[in-house]
């Protein structure tokens, strides 16, 4: 007898078909990528990082090739957080009819807040994921992310305005991302994403010159899987709140050891830009895999190890 | 709409040192343009490479592509036979119905692929087009011949002057005189730059920029345009010379 495999999973109340979220800035509002597949067996999306205003972002080239993984240097590339609102919000309703998750980034408390305050009010978005990658313009251009009590700031200003779950996406460039996720919980965050990329470089040898116009980047792709493996097996202990496991992810394995590990649910980012149907291949082979490893309930082995 | 597939190398073979001609067969429904691109998974590396479509037909795809990193040099090592995984169908390529009566094709280096197909397509709605590739030595020249078998008035510039015209495609349209009303232009930026800078005819160019999707969601390649940003793999990759704007 085929015993049923429940992908379910659930995120501060959010319920979700399974765990498989498309990451930020790798899948857009997602309509474009309804041209591939019907985009609607996701279990949610996080959507393009959205800030204040609108962002032409960093010159160009602003992607470079590593082995087994890439190096962007985007640079937050929005609409502003009216356009998206008015403009891709509704086509993104169109296309997908789930709940979503809305990525902010912001250069100041303000900036997070206005922000926050309007995206928190459109009835689609279940949880918002606070991107606190970004430098600090008022606080010597420090990511925000890399100190306990800028991200604690940050958390405790927004929670002030917002009445959905509020997640906090964590760098992993940091010493110590326990004490971070700590103070992302202790200032009232509703669960913790990571990890956000690494920093890394390329030099092109030939032209004696970086790959990439801002120098550096963020690193992800498969190779940085086992850090973000790690990164979530390290504060899934440490913290009650549920955690969005992120980075690396490439199969329906890899989201089962993220799981794990301690992950809720997880995030594909890099992958879907090489497999536009990397997602969707996932989730068709989560039963399978569940099957093959002796799993009925996904939510049975969040943090077993 | 796009169309991710497995294609078959039926020929790849050298041109010059550096470029090859490589042609796949496999569906081509959702190639509907000339001067869109295919973005081809190379095994070993992370990203797609993304090459402009030559020439296709129902059930074919030729690409010229210059050898110039490991993923190209992987790909020119491969044998025929061996299935290749591609989005095809990608990017918005030439207005191949733009009013004109005697537009020009103009390619630099490995910039003169995607002409190719252009150059069929105005044929076939009755326009003859003037082809001018720039290239920088005798031993870069290619596709020149590809051209001239079509039937079409075509001329080679070479940095050296050791082929045709010395110097640029602009040396070549002075020197000969060419009186056009429309260019269709793909090659490096500086070469794109000075064509929109100094052509006082109408035209549009296409560009080249490392990608990373190649569908339009990681705003790798994004351009700003006198309509705001837009994405070469999406909106483009080609552009109204009215539309760009060079700093």
């Amino acid at each position: 007898m085929e015993v049923k495999r429940d992908m379910s999973v659930e995120l501060s109340g959010v319920k979700l078909d399974n765990p498989v979220i498309p990451a930020s800035g790798c899948f857009g509002f997602g309509y474009g990528m309804a041209e591939f597949y019907d985009i609607n067996i996701l279990g949610s999306i996080s959507f393009k990082g959205t800030t204040r205003e609108a962002r032409y972002g960093n010159p160009l080239p602003r992607v470079a090739e590593c082995t087994s993984g890439m190096i962007n240097a985007v640079g937050l590339q929005n609409p502003g957080i009216d356009a998206v609102i008015a403009e891709e919000l509704p086509k993104m309703r169109a296309a997908f009819h789930k709940p979503i998750i809305a990525n902010i980034s912001g250069f100041s408390i303000d900036e997070y807040v206005e922000c926050c305050r309007k995206i928190d009010k459109e009835e689609q978005v279940a949880i918002i994921e606070l991107n606190v990658s970004c430098p600090n313009v008022h606080g010597g251009g420090m990511s925000f992310g890399t100190s306990a009590e800028s991200v604690a700031e940050v958390v405790r200003a927004v929670k002030q305005v917002v009445t959905k779950p509020l997640y906090v996406k964590l760098t992993p460039n940091v010493t110590d991302i326990v004490s971070i996720a700590k103070a992302a919980e202790a200032a009232g965050a509703d669960g913790i994403c990571l990890i956000n990329t690494m920093l890394g470089m390329r030099i092109n040898t030939r032209t004696r010159k970086p790959v990439i116009a801002n120098t550096m980047g963020g690193f992800s792709g498969a190779a940085v899987f086992p850090v973000a493996v790690r990164m979530v097996y390290q504060v899934a202990k440490a913290c009650s709140i549920p955690v969005i496991g992120c980075g690396g992810v490439e199969s329906a394995s890899d989201v089962i050891e993220m799981m794990m590990a301690g992950a809720s649910a997880v995030e594909v980012g890099a992958a879907n830009l090489r497999n536009p149907y990397a997602c969707k291949e996932i989730i068709e082979a989560l039963p399978a895999e569940m099957e093959r490893l002796g799993i009925e309930k996904l939510t049975d082995i969040i943090g077993i190890v | 709409m796009y169309k991710r597939d497995k294609y078959r190398v039926v020929s790849n073979q050298p041109l010059t040192a550096k470029t090859m001609l490589m042609v796949l067969e496999g569906d081509t429904q959702y190639i509907t343009t000339a001067g869109q691109f295919v973005n081809i998974a190379v095994e070993g590396k992370f990203l797609r490479r993304p090459i402009s479509v030559c020439d296709y037909d129902e059930r074919s795809i030729t690409l010229l592509y210059d050898v110039v990193g490991e993923g190209t040099a992987a790909m020119s090592r491969m044998e025929v036979g061996t299935e290749l995984d591609l989005l095809t169908g990608l990017g918005n390529g030439f207005s191949e119905s733009a009013e004109c009566h005697r537009p020009a094709l103009l390619g630099g280096g490995i910039g003169c692929a995607p002409l190719l197909n252009l150059a069929k397509k105005l044929l076939a709605r009755g326009v003859k087009p003037v082809v001018i590739l720039g290239f920088n030595g005798a031993g870069d020249v290619v596709a020149a011949d590809m051209f001239e078998s079509l039937g079409v008035e075509t001329y080679v510039a070479t940095v050296d002057g050791s082929v045709g015209t010395k110097g640029f495609v602009t040396d070549v349209i002075r020197e000969k005189g060419l009186e056009c009303d429309y260019f269709y232009a793909c090659g490096p930026m500086p070469m794109l730059r000075a064509l929109c800078g100094s052509l006082e005819w109408r035209g549009e160019v296409s560009l080249d920029e490392r990608m990373a999707c190649g569908f339009g969601v990681c705003m790798c390649c994004s351009v700003e345009t006198k309509s705001g940003a837009k994405r070469i793999c999406k909106e483009g990759p080609v552009f109204l010379k009215e539309d760009l704007i060079w700093k």
